[in-house]
């Protein structure tokens, strides 16, 4: 079958471990603020292309990939499941990592669900606001299913890297950043935490696409503001995890 | 007969005790090394001192606009300067071009209207007399070649199908194997050149007349080099007894070779593995300490940051900047398998952390997939701090040019004293495309430049009829070519001759023909844009061709996409071999390059639209890049449309210039690893990301 490719990125070194091939998948159910990939949102956009054909692609250049491997993002991956099974277990077939980089927006328990994680070495989820009320406002929808996502994950023992983008005046207080660990440390197969600042760079995309810039006047985050954030979640998850411990 | 000096104690013999034979040296001396970095010093307060002073030298150099100090009344040679110093007392290694720092030479023998507009253009004037020298009395290589080259040669200069020629200054790109003055001493070599000067064919040939008339012209460049050494107290006619005399002895040879030539390359060679064989040994010995060692190791580093020519505007556009290519190729790995990364490999690296980033001199690592991983992560790590580093593939060029090869400017490899080439910058492959289309007119001066062929007169293009074309130019173009080139390196062999450097060649050489090509991404990209979606043709009142318009989309070199890649390679093939039909001269081995890493504006400002959509004047692609901003599918898919283009019709080397921010490079080492007290990938989640692209075959 075909899946619905927004664009490829031969030379992926930021979404999951090594060199990576990313597959940008078309189509996103959210809307957030911070977006910079608003021309992934629609979901009847996008190439046309089978698995085959991205899987004979990472075939030839696997030399580069030796340490990487594939990673699927988008758009929202998790929308075209039945294709990234397809996907994955043409990956697996040839010993190739496989990741996902999800917002687990999407999440429903369902058999092929089950399918796909068991291909999936290793899943990147975005948590975007500890408040459930804050993230439907950035993103359009609650993050009750985002939790529950991880939960599933969790019970089939898949490696999870937490994202959080901290965005000025949105997601940079201290109450949600520590509420945010609190949340990470009862996620029981996360792995690794990746703090990333808030960047502007999508603001040309938007114009672009002749839409109105919703974060218009927020400034980027400077790097070391992202460090600081950063080490605000750590502490709010190890005073949970010390907690649990106690607790036990 | 095998000889025996008291330099050579402790050394294991070899093939190189009975006869020259650098690369039997070190195959019997070195030794590889695994270990990691901790064992470099940092710099001494001596290299400190010595390096604030040259720091201070370069801020007073570029307020004066970019040049310090000129001679104007002594023409350089081996021997024509007082031994120059930056700070006496301070100087481990020493030597300069002239008696003072960054003092820029008078080489007028490539031709004395370069040499003196070199010196008008930054305000400085040349002594009359000179001019009247080498204007009426001595014949220059420039002068000899405008005495031969036809009008059909001279208008392709003048268009710019043909640029960049070294008609007017020095070729370069010619190694010494400076190492031999270090191991044999010059007096060894002295007997060596009388030696072969006494064995020559003695038919008197014009070929064996001008051997035997190069051969005194080389004896004598080593009795020169012989004086300069001793002017800074130095007796070089023995053998180097220990590492900083290895290191001097070393470097005289080169400095020797940047006096008597300013040459569009002066590459260093090979040289930081063979030294190390000696600091090996000091150290065993306790003859130095690790410290003194790195000392030395600066202080030449720091000299060779100080080579200086003096060169005019033109020159400096057509290289973007001003360029001394002193390239030094470290690592490889040698054809018995073991690698050849040493002690010194790594100190030379460490003079980017001592002195700081430089592009000077140009630090090439030969790259091999299977280099120990403590140096790879090294060079890795100097690569983000430094942005100072360059890579070429080991594993590609050890198949034809064995273990003792160099890169001479940027990408030519060759053999160490073996080998040399006859530099010939690059034919404008997308301007002749135009010419096919013309008819041979000038899509720029509307003047019959090439062959009047009949031109396309239909609306749009079509594939095969431009193809057909298109050779029948390329063949014109490669003749036209190879014959400019011949009459430019007969004549630099007569009037420019690099006597030093030749010297410390093998008697027998073998001759590089070295041409080059440009435009080539925005030639594959016409041929595939006229092949897969429509071009019109907009010509002007006269009916030439002079711009395009470009209806759909088309596939674009850099995408990995084989339609086009496959239209890339083919051309590579085809010119080539049209530059295979032509008579060389010397007997030279032709060879081509794609690596305009330099003069891509130029290149592209002296060409006119073309039918990829490119506007006239706007600058092509370096070297074997893709257009700007036409590979969208990221680096490996970049990577890969390059890695097609066929080595082996191009040995002279395919460069790509790749730019990468160091954090799109992946996450700092921090970020990821354990710190959700769970090691989640073995603690090899960043830091393989550097190599794992490298790696490939």
């Amino acid at each position: 079958m075909k899946g619905r490719i927004h664009s490829i990125e031969s030379f992926g070194t930021l979404d999951g471990p090594g060199v990576r091939m990313v597959v940008f998948m078309q189509g996103c159910p959210l809307r957030c603020k911070y977006c910079h990939n608003p021309d992934t949102w629609q979901v009847h956009g996008g190439e046309e292309t089978s698995a085959e054909e991205i899987m004979a692609h990472f075939l030839k250049n696997r030399p580069f990939y030796t340490n990487g491997g594939i990673t699927v993002s988008g758009g929202e991956p998790l929308l075209q499941v039945d294709f990234l099974i397809e996907l994955f277990t043409l990956a697996k077939r040839e010993g190739v990592h496989t990741c996902i980089d999800t917002s687990g927006a999407t999440f429903h328990e369902s058999e092929r669900l089950d399918r796909l994680v068991e291909l999936t070495d290793l899943v990147m989820l975005d948590l975007k606001h500890s408040d459930s009320a804050a993230h439907k406002e950035l993103t359009g929808a609650d993050n009750a299913s985002i939790l529950a996502f991880a939960d599933f994950l969790a019970e089939r023992n898949v490696p999870i890297w937490i994202r959080h983008v901290v965005v000025p005046t949105i997601t940079d207080g201290e109450e949600h950043l520590l509420r945010l660990g609190e949340m990470i440390a009862k996620i029981k197969t996360a792995r690794a935490l990746d703090v990333l600042p808030y960047h502007t760079m999508g603001k040309e995309k938007y114009r672009a696409l002749g839409m109105e810039y919703p974060l218009e006047g927020i400034p980027a985050l400077p790097k070391d503001a992202a460090e600081k954030a950063k080490a605000t979640i750590l502490r709010g998850y190890r005073l949970a995890k010390r907690k649990n411990t106690q607790g036990e | 007969m095998t000889y025996n000096y008291p330099g050579w104690e402790g050394f294991e013999g070899g093939t190189w005790t009975k006869e020259i034979h650098i690369r039997s040296f070190i195959r019997h001396n070195y030794e590889p090394y695994d270990g990691n970095e901790d064992f470099l010093e940092g710099p001494t307060e001596n290299t400190q001192k010595l390096w604030e002073q040259v720091c201070e030298l370069f801020r007073k150099e570029r307020e004066a606009g970019g040049v310090l100090d000129m001679d104007t009344d002594i023409i350089s040679t081996i021997t024509s300067h007082a031994p120059g110093y930056i700070d006496k007392d301070r100087e481990k290694i020493v030597g300069l071009q002239t008696d003072k720092p960054l003092k820029r030479a008078f080489m007028p023998y490539g031709g004395i209207r370069t040499a003196e507009r070199a010196c008008t253009d930054h305000g400085y004037e040349i002594d009359p007399k000179l001019k009247e020298f080498f204007t009426v009395h001595r014949k220059t290589h420039n002068a000899g070649v405008f005495d031969v080259y036809t009008p059909e040669m001279r208008a392709c200069r003048s268009s710019h199908i043909i640029t960049g020629l070294p008609d007017a200054y020095g070729r370069g790109r010619i190694i010494g194997d400076y190492r031999r003055v270090a191991l044999y001493g010059v007096d060894f070599l002295i007997r060596d050149k009388q030696e072969e000067k006494k064995t020559t064919r003695s038919a008197m040939y014009a070929d064996i007349i001008q051997q035997r008339e190069e051969l005194a012209e080389q004896i004598r460049a080593l009795e020169d080099l012989k004086k300069m050494a001793l002017s800074y107290g130095f007796d070089i006619s023995e053998p180097a007894r220990d590492t900083k005399e290895a290191i001097q002895w070393l470097y005289f040879g080169y400095l020797a070779a940047i006096k008597e030539q300013n040459g569009a390359a002066m590459s260093l060679g090979r040289t930081a593995t063979f030294l190390d064989v000696y600091a090996q040994r000091d150290l065993k010995n306790g003859k130095y300490t690790e410290a003194e060692i790195q000392e030395m190791v600066d202080h030449f580093i720091m000299k060779l940051r100080l080579v200086k020519f003096a060169r005019t505007p033109e020159y400096n556009a057509l290289f973007s900047g001003d360029p001394q290519w002193v390239t030094e190729s470290i690592g490889g790995f040698g054809i018995d398998g073991r690698h050849m990364v040493t002690k010194m490999s790594y100190r030379y690296l460490h003079t980017l952390v001592n002195l700081g980033p430089s592009p000077e001199p140009n630090l090439t690592v030969l790259w091999s997939v299977n280099l120990p991983t403590n140096f790879k992560r090294y060079c890795a790590r100097l690569s983000i701090e430094t942005s100072s580093l360059q890579y070429e593939n080991d594993d590609l060029m050890r198949f034809t040019h064995g273990d003792d090869y160099a890169i001479a400017c940027c990408v030519s490899s060759m053999r160490i004293g073996k080998e040399m080439q006859f530099f010939g910058a690059r034919a404008n492959l997308a301007k002749c495309l135009l010419y096919a289309i013309n008819g041979g007119v000038d899509e720029i001066s509307h003047k019959q430049v090439g062959p009047e062929y009949r031109p396309i007169t239909s609306e749009y293009l079509d594939y095969d009829e431009v193809m057909k074309k298109y050779r029948d130019m390329m063949t014109w173009l490669a003749g036209v070519y190879v014959n400019t080139l011949n009459v430019i390196h007969y004549m630099h062999d007569k009037y420019c001759y690099e006597k030093l450097q030749m010297a410390l060649h093998d008697k027998e050489v073998t001759r590089w023909f070295a041409t080059g090509i440009a435009g080539l991404s925005v030639v594959a990209d016409s041929l595939s844009a006229i092949k897969y979606a429509k071009v019109r043709v907009i010509r002007d009142e006269t009916g030439l061709a002079v711009d395009y318009e470009v209806e759909g989309d088309f596939p674009k070199f850099g995408n990995d996409d084989d339609r086009v890649d496959s239209i890339a390679r083919d051309i590579v093939h085809e010119f080539m071999e049209a530059i295979r039909r032509n008579h060389t001269y010397r007997g030279s081995i032709p060879t081509t390059s794609i690596l305009t890493i330099t003069s891509n504006v130029v290149y592209g400002k002296a060409t006119g639209s073309t039918p990829d959509g490119r506007k006239g004047g706007e600058a092509f692609a370096p070297g074997a890049n893709p257009m700007h901003r036409r590979d969208t599918n990221g680096a490996v898919a970049s990577l890969s449309s390059v890695s097609k283009l066929p080595f082996i019709d191009a040995q002279d080397g395919i460069s790509n210039t790749f730019s990468i921010i160091p954090g799109a490079l992946g996450k700092e080492d921090r970020i990821f690893t354990g710190e959700l007290d769970v090691d989640a990938c073995g603690g090899a989640c960043s830091t393989p990301t550097l190599f794992a692209g490298l790696d490939e075959n």
